[in-house]
């Protein structure tokens, strides 16, 4: 098990590197010039040139590369005499639209795209298994029918529809969100209500998207493992029904939504666009897509990318480790 | 005093209702299995060798069966009717009373547990004790069906396992409670030849050792002439057949057994000849026929004085007492019939 550890860290490690590289690589070659974007319409060519010399744009991509590897470990210092300032490590980078370090701008987004995804995660992972398992067991029966309605509109609605649908028509229709405080961050730790009330609808929304596929994906799956032998080898045993829906169906059934599950979640943590947009949340899709559409932020987009990157690859590791741990089939053949 | 047979079935018939009609599975099944016997049952796929097991083990799925009949199991404490019986009370006769092993070993341990876990889980279900208890229990199965090193073997999951070891593992967990009846569906199917007779030893050895009744699912002639006390030919969900093994092998009743023993390939014969099979398919269970099941398949149906093979379902004709047929065919022409096809 160490071994394997030690080999998928390793692993893990150098794909977040690679990821890095090429999406540093692609920065590189866009047509688009950074410092050009610094100042405004009046720009003249020896204020564009300075600008690039402050932002560390003016040596090759490979120098460039290292200093930002650099500057994640130690901080970095942009500029020099009394226009030079410090970003502290990790630095990201600078953005001279927000007057920010990216990584400022990422913590102030992070915390709210988390309470986003956990509470929609929880949300969607419940309902959607349960009502999953329930559709299973009663197959062909009302209950099995109402699910598949569910999965149906889950499914074909578009987050953009379903969340201004549930914020015009729930949300600000009988006052359960106040218009000007909408999407204004409150940290859990300060006013766990009022942080409740800021995330209940873009949870909704989420997990009503997500929850619809793993309506789907549970009830298919307990259904296909309740057919097993060793389900028929249970109930020659003297099983009860219950436990061998708890400790032998659902078992194998549930394996397989873990990866789905850890994907998903990584998947959100890089910042839910959509959503984040109808509800004023301002969290990293909202940075990421303010700087792409809006300021043409490189640093800014770059450290998103990378970090949605991360997420992935992070995920990607626990999930198979989780795995491990619950097959017994996998342990072995690592 | 005559010991009572532990499982009598009187007249069992399971049908399932299909969109294209009732199948009907197993028709007017009755046969008795006593403590000591060894019951085969023969047949192609499809002759409701397994519908009647399962529906004696109560493992039918109960919302789409239709069931008439009875399986009473003799217990220490009294009768039982597994078929009306409560689903519950049946359920606690299962892995107690009566255990089954299946065909395929691979698939039929769970993939996430260990070997010991679920044995263990067997053994909990109708034994007071710790965890301890259960897996020094579980050790000493898997030493007695004949698992190497067993006391650390406990502790692996079933893909460490082959295919004969499983099937070992298998016989462990069904017997771990000490049943009176095992019911082994085609245990040796799906193993390699020569597995296959160590495991139908090692059935035998637990038989004796656990003096169970036992029916044997199996298209294997050879296997049945091996253990069989008694054997039941099944076609298209009824008995054609039953008698015990040595009149069933060497004086065969039924065109249909005549046909299967003719079948088995002869090894040491010295010219090579192709296998002779029965020729055309087994009917549909959707409606079946009037008259005989076997009647557009047998070589002897014009035989039958009149057309009474189409016209009318043969009885078990139960004249004597331990052999009994499903045919019109009379004694003299069936004297003829084993002659010409068998040779003996």
């Amino acid at each position: 098990m160490l071994k394997y550890l030690a080999r998928r860290l390793s692993a893990t490690f150098l794909v977040i590197t690679l990821v890095s590289m090429s999406v540093f690589g692609i920065f590189a070659v866009l047509p688009m010039d950074p410092a050009a974007l610094t100042c405004g319409k009046a720009c003249s060519a020896p204020v564009i040139e300075a600008n690039r010399h402050r932002l560390g744009l003016d040596v090759p991509v490979q120098v460039q590369y290292g200093r930002f590897v650099k500057g994640l470990f130690v901080g970095r210092d942009f500029g020099e005499g009394a226009a030079a300032f410090h970003c502290p490590a990790p630095a990201f980078g600078y953005s001279f639209n927000r007057h920010e370090c990216v990584t400022t701008l990422i913590a102030e987004a992070f915390p709210v795209t988390l309470s986003l995804a956990i509470g929609a995660f929880v949300l969607w992972l419940s309902v959607g298994v349960s009502l999953g398992i329930l559709a299973a067991r009663r197959k062909n029966q009302w209950q099995d029918r109402a699910a598949t309605a569910f999965v149906l509109v889950g499914t074909s609605l578009p987050t953009f529809i379903s969340g201004i649908l549930i914020l015009l028509f729930v949300a600000l229709k009988f006052n359960l969100i106040n218009p000007i405080e909408m999407g204004r961050w409150v940290s859990p730790l300060e006013d766990p209500v009022a942080w409740f009330r800021t995330f209940i609808f873009p949870w909704i929304v989420l997990a009503l998207l997500y929850a619809a596929t793993y309506t789907r994906f549970t009830r298919s799956n307990v259904i296909e493992t309740s057919m097993e032998d060793y389900i028929r080898t249970a109930r020659a045993k003297g099983l009860n029904e219950r436990d061998i829906l708890r400790k032998h169906t659902l078992r194998a059934a549930l394996a397989p939504i873990i990866t789905l599950a850890g994907l998903d979640f990584a998947g959100l943590l890089g910042g839910a666009i959509i959503t984040e947009g109808i509800f004023n949340l301002p969290g990293l899709g909202r940075l990421s897509i303010r700087a792409v559409l809006r300021d043409y932020d490189l640093p800014t987009i770059l450290a998103t990318t990378i970090l949605a990157a991360v997420f992935v690859v992070v995920a990607n590791l626990l999930v198979d480790i989780l795995y491990a741990y619950i097959d017994p089939r996998v342990r072995v053949a690592s | 005093m005559t010991l009572k047979p532990f499982l009598e079935v009187k007249n069992l018939n399971v049908a399932f209702p299909t969109e294209d009609g009732l199948v009907q599975a197993s028709n007017e099944i009755s046969f008795t299995v006593a403590r000591g016997e060894t019951l085969a049952v023969v047949g192609e796929s499809g002759s409701g060798k397994s519908v009647t097991s399962l529906a004696v083990m109560g493992l039918h799925d109960r919302k789409r069966t239709q069931i008439s009949g009875q399986a009473i199991l003799n217990l220490d404490s009294g009768p039982v009717d597994v078929i009306s019986a409560d689903d519950e009370v049946v359920r606690k006769l299962r892995g107690k009373a009566m255990s089954m092993i299946f065909q395929d070993p691979m698939s039929a341990l769970h993939p996430y547990y260990s070997i010991g876990n679920q044995l263990i889980e067997a053994w909990s279900l109708y034994n007071e004790g710790d965890k301890a208890a259960g897996k020094k229990r579980a050790i000493e199965m898997l030493d007695l069906v004949g698992i190497p090193d067993a006391a650390k073997r406990v502790d692996e999951f079933p893909h460490q396992f082959s295919g004969g070891m499983r099937q070992r593992v298998m016989i462990a967990m069904a017997l771990i409670n000490n049943p009176s009846l095992l019911i082994a569906d085609e245990p040796t199917t799906a193993l390699d030849v020569t597995v296959q007779s160590q495991i139908l030893q090692l059935i035998r050895d637990m038989q004796k050792e656990f003096n169970m009744a036992l029916i044997l699912i199996t298209h294997d002639l050879g296997v049945v002439a091996e253990v069989a006390d008694r054997v039941n030919v099944m076609y298209a969900g009824k008995i054609v057949e039953s008698g015990g093994a040595e009149d069933i092998y060497y004086r065969p009743d039924h065109p249909y057994t005549i046909g299967l023993l003719h079948s088995i390939p002869k090894i040491g014969e010295l010219e090579s000849k192709r296998l002779v099979a029965i020729p055309g398919q087994p009917p549909s269970l959707i409606n079946l026929p009037r008259g005989c099941s076997f009647r557009a398949r047998c070589a002897f149906s014009d035989r039958v004085s009149g057309n009474l093979c189409a016209t009318t379902a043969p009885t078990l004709d139960t004249k004597t007492n331990e052999h009994f047929s499903r045919c019109h065919l009379p004694e003299a022409e069936l004297l003829k019939a084993r002659k010409e096809i068998g040779g003996n």
